[in-house]
């Protein structure tokens, strides 16, 4: 019973936080504007570290959270250098 | 002491942080202090006036404004973002005089209004001391001005200053 | 599948809420980064996800596996501090970024901006000379 509870809800997270990563996607690619597409690109690494999480927690292994701790660390430095870029027009000054 | 641990707290989170990661025993324990000790000399040597918090006792009732805040927020933005198109919600810039000029108190402020769902930090001018907002639903900005001039600066300002 | 099984229903329902709760609200923020029109607007969006998005599935988490270990597992709130510490300087940086943008564009891109207070009555600290200038510094 609560085995069939707790697939449920992990499958429909998958399917959720993957279809949040399509519709970042789409955005990435639409743009217009590069300040929108990082923006997306940030939402983007936060919900792909969640779907691993989550995947993590259907399998019972936690062997998904290193990879979701080193997303989450590499999401920050390529937005922030990336946000650094877009205002000034280089990333080390 | 004070060149041995020129920054306690941020020492100390690396310790929690590094047991966290790891696992609660004396060996890792040991380990995470001297990398911790190294962290503090090696920030010291980055940034070196240390933030000067004040009253710790203000931190716990920040800490609980912002978490309901947060969900509060959360339920309003959510809601907003599913009628969109519908609501006739208009976004709006709100701009604010700030009389806190501590930049550890500016960055927590910084902080809590963008990890609010609702409200983003634009700008600030630190000669100006003028803060730029933007709000979600500018139908609510005198509250958002109420939330950040009367509950959350004269809190950082207790803490800080 | 054995160790979910295992899990008894008063833990496997809270757990099942707070993923669903926390995977419905980063899939309305990414709807709302794609559907939104401008781009100050999609900015709030994404801070759905990294809020109660984040928190409730780092809870499940914790909560799963601190029942599947058998021990306290507390390193999914490593993660959860650090999305809510970094995000707002990322969002922060990157709403700098775009006016700085629109204000070197000049014209029509370059949002509205309202006055400051209409009526300082705080700041006795402040002269009166502080006018509403357009001061560009760095925070």
């Amino acid at each position: 019973m609560s085995a069939t509870i707790l697939i449920i809800a992990l499958a429909y997270a998958q399917v959720a936080l993957a279809l949040a990563g399509v519709l970042l996607g789409l955005r990435i690619l639409w743009g217009p504007r590069a300040q929108d597409r990082v923006l997306a690109l940030d939402a983007l690494y936060v919900a792909i570290m969640l779907l691993l999480l989550v995947t993590g927690m259907r399998l019972g292994t936690a062997f998904f959270f290193e990879a979701a701790t080193v997303i989450a660390i590499m999401g920050f430095v390529t937005s922030v250098a990336l946000a650094k870029f877009l205002s000034r027009g280089e990333v080390i000054e | 002491m004070t060149r041995l641990f020129p920054h306690p707290v941020l020492s100390l989170f690396l310790i929690l942080l590094w047991l966290m990661l790891t696992r609660f025993s004396l060996g890792y324990l040991l380990l995470g202090t001297v990398l911790s000790l190294v962290a503090g000399w090696a920030y010291s040597a980055l940034h070196s006036p240390r933030p000067r918090v004040r009253r710790w006792d203000v931190m716990p009732r920040l800490a609980w404004t912002l978490f309901s805040d947060i969900v509060w927020s959360n339920l309003t933005v959510a809601r907003l973002l599913l009628t969109e198109g519908r609501s006739g919600r208009k976004s709006a810039f709100l701009r604010v005089r700030l009389n806190i000029t501590n930049p550890n108190a500016l960055a927590l402020l910084a902080i809590i209004l963008t990890a609010t769902p609702g409200t983003a930090w634009v700008e600030y001018g630190s000669d100006s001391g003028i803060l730029t907002v933007h709000i979600f639903n500018g139908a609510e900005a005198g509250h958002y001005r109420h939330i950040i001039c009367d509950i959350y600066e004269p809190m950082l300002m207790e803490i800080f200053e | 599948m054995t160790a979910l099984a295992d899990v008894p229903l008063a833990l496997a329902i809270p757990i099942a809420a707070l993923v669903v709760l926390g995977s419905t609200l980063t899939l309305i923020g990414a709807t709302g980064v794609l559907r939104l029109q401008s781009f100050y607007d999609r900015l709030h969006a994404p801070t759905l996800a990294t809020s109660w998005g984040t928190g409730a599935i780092i809870i499940a988490s914790a909560l799963l596996f601190t029942f599947i270990d058998g021990r306290a597992v507390v390193h999914e709130f490593v993660i959860g501090a650090f999305i809510v510490l970094t995000t707002p300087v990322t969002l922060m940086m990157l709403g700098r970024a775009a006016l700085e943008r629109d204000r070197a564009e000049g014209g029509k891109a370059m949002p509205e901006m309202p006055e400051p207070d209409p009526s300082p009555d705080h700041g006795p600290d402040r002269g009166p000379d502080r006018g509403p200038n357009h001061g560009r510094s760095e925070t």
